[in-house]
């Protein structure tokens, strides 16, 4: 089976510095793989060149893809950004439709279709009474959910989410990334997303890639790589893993309790 | 999944935002309002129906008596008419210019004179006063043609400074500023070491819409074609750049070179405005924010209604600014912000829209 995405010798400079090194990276159709690395190692970068936003060297391939233009790679690849802008008083309905951008074309107006597109993606993400509303108005989370609802109406198969979870309450967190799931599911999505929390890391998605120093340092299913020997030398954390029946949970630990020789 | 279903399809009716009929013919009563008013008021009050009359009287192939002396119909054909058609033309342009630079910069503060149209506009007419290479009146004087050329330098240089400088649109409009305060700095020593021009360089600048028959709206008119055909073709695509560069790449745009295109357009005519009717300040803010508090943000209805809206607002000010202190006439600058502002506050509190 063809990879979705599939990443070959990578490189990225920004700016003189050497951001991404040789990154090798794939993603099989339906996959949800999980970039997880500490501040600076380049996760975002990784994800904008996916976008094709940044000069690289080195091969990227999407399945299907081989017109280079940008919203060829649009309808392919669609993006929920870290901190999303949030237009002044735009009306989430108009938010939502400019998912159909790439389908459209930058002069035409959006057809029936694009419309029900758009309502249909706006009524599964529970917001089908917000279409009127502003985007301001809404909440941190109803927030989060049209922002999905934005990059999946482009109907790309693969989602590129850039820390899903960030300024959402725990609650949010586990509805975002279940709603990621269900979707992934339902439509065959292959999910590339970066994540802080290597406890949901672990929880959700096939595959876990640690992006230390612009390189791919492991790759592999989750309990294979989130060990403390992997954390402590990419992360500088201190952690103690627990075995749980839906994967390992990450607790960090104290500097007291690592002298008082509390290790697993 | 309700989106799968070709046939069922979700009970939500979604709409998009966009110019509704309603709003047009808002839109296009007040632009009528202030036509009529333009037409029939002034030191010789004439009967709208009698100017109607004339007007019809005017078009090809029709003659009907309108029962207006020579002297009146003159007034209406030879003065008033073209008058209200440069102010309607003015407005127009400055409006949607303003407009497209706001939605282009993502900024509520952009203006059209925001790259340093005005500055290069006043050193222009300010060199062409004080070297005697004309007196400011007339279309094919020296004056409007190095306001206009100085314009077109200052964007540019504006716009080549502030690519070299970064890529975003904060050192463009810092870039802008640099070269505004440079030309206005030049156009202050000029000024300094002629200061016998003072009163004729202060005029110009406050601006005003006066005409000698036809020559000027007809100057004009090719630039406010220009100018609203490529901001118009381009009310969707400002639409996306709403969210930013980097989102709208992504959804397949290509942000810098949809910048570069509309903000050309809207300098053109800006410039243009400004080289028949001086600086006329105030417009190309407040009648943008006025329709988005109005009517709402999307570009596809303010773009268009800044349009109408323009264009009326500045033939009713041109109608204050020669009949408030008849038969002196106000520099139109002052009228703009004087009515304006307070008009544009009471709209700011009235307003429950949010729209920046």
């Amino acid at each position: 089976m063809t990879p979705a995405v599939r990443v070959q010798d990578l490189d990225v400079t920004l700016d003189g510095t050497h951001v991404l090194r040789g990154v090798d990276l794939a993603a099989s159709t339906g996959e949800w793989v999980n970039i997880i690395g500490p501040n600076g190692a380049g996760k975002t970068t990784l994800l904008r060149a996916l976008l094709g936003l940044v000069a690289f060297d080195g091969e990227i391939a999407i399945d299907g893809l081989s017109d280079r233009r940008r919203s060829a790679r649009a309808r392919k690849v669609a993006y929920v950004p870290q901190t999303p802008v949030i237009p002044p008083g735009m009306l989430v309905a108009d938010y939502v439709l400019l998912g159909r951008t790439p389908h459209r074309g930058v002069f035409a107006a959006e057809t029936a279709n694009d419309r029900r597109i758009a309502a249909g993606v706006l009524s599964r993400l529970d917001l089908g009474g917000f279409g009127e509303r502003t985007v301001q108005s809404l909440s941190g989370g109803e927030r989060q959910r049209a922002v999905m609802a934005r990059a999946l109406a482009q109907q790309a198969d693969v989602l590129l989410l850039d820390e899903p979870t960030t300024a959402l309450d725990l609650g949010h967190q586990q509805d975002v990334l279940e709603l990621i799931d269900a979707l992934r599911r339902e439509r065959g999505l292959t999910v590339i997303a970066t994540l802080h929390d290597l406890t949901l890391a672990a929880r959700y998605g096939d595959r876990i890639a640690i992006l230390a120093r612009g390189r791919v340092a492991e790759t592999g299913p989750p309990a294979d790589v989130l060990t403390v020997q992997n954390i402590a030398e990419h992360f500088g954390a201190s952690v103690r893993i627990v075995d749980d029946p839906e994967g390992p949970v990450i607790v960090p630990t104290t500097a007291a309790s690592a002298q008082n020789g509390d290790q697993p | 999944m309700s989106d799968s279903q070709p046939n069922g399809g979700p009970h939500v009716v979604l709409e998009a935002s966009g110019l509704r009929p309603r709003s047009l013919a808002a839109g296009l009563a007040a632009a009528a309002v202030a036509v009529v008013a333009g037409l029939t008021i002034g030191p010789v009050d004439i009967a709208a129906h009698r100017v109607a009359l004339q007007l019809l009287d005017g078009l090809p192939g029709l003659t009907i008596d309108s029962g207006l002396s020579d002297a009146h119909a003159a007034i209406v054909e030879q003065i008033r008419l073209p008058r209200v058609a440069l102010g309607l033309l003015v407005g127009a342009t400055l409006s949607v210019s303003g407009a497209t630079y706001q939605g282009a910069f993502r900024n509520p503060l952009a203006d059209p004179y925001l790259l340093g149209i005005a500055a290069g506009a006043g050193l222009g007419a300010t060199i062409a006063i004080t070297s005697n290479l004309g007196d400011g009146a007339g279309v094919f004087d020296a004056v409007p043609l190095a306001a206009f050329a100085g314009a077109l330098i200052s964007v540019t240089v504006s716009y080549v400074a502030g690519h070299l400088g970064g890529r975003s649109t904060a050192s463009l409009i810092l870039a802008g500023i640099a070269v505004a305060s440079f030309l206005t700095a030049c156009q202050t020593y000029v000024l300094q070491a002629n200061s016998d021009a003072f009163r004729q360089i202060f005029a110009w600048i406050l601006g005003r819409i006066a005409t000698s028959g036809w020559s000027e709206p007809a100057l004009m008119l090719p630039y406010f074609v220009v100018t609203v055909a490529v901001v118009l073709r381009y009310r969707r695509a400002l639409d996306v750049l709403a969210v930013g560069d980097e989102e709208a790449a992504a959804l397949g745009l290509e942000p810098r070179r949809i910048r570069l295109v509309v903000v050309l357009a809207a300098s053109l005519g800006a410039a243009a405005a400004v080289s028949v009717s001086g600086l006329i300040g105030f417009v190309g803010i407040i009648v943008p924010h006025t329709v988005r508090l109005a009517f709402g943000s999307s570009n596809r209805l303010v773009l268009p209604l800044s349009v109408l809206f323009g264009g009326a607002f500045m033939v009713l000010a041109d109608l204050a600014a020669r009949t408030a202190l008849a038969p002196a006439e106000l520099p139109i600058g002052v009228v703009t912000a004087f009515l304006g502002a307070p008009f544009f506050v009471l709209v700011l509190r009235t307003s429950r829209r949010e729209i920046w």
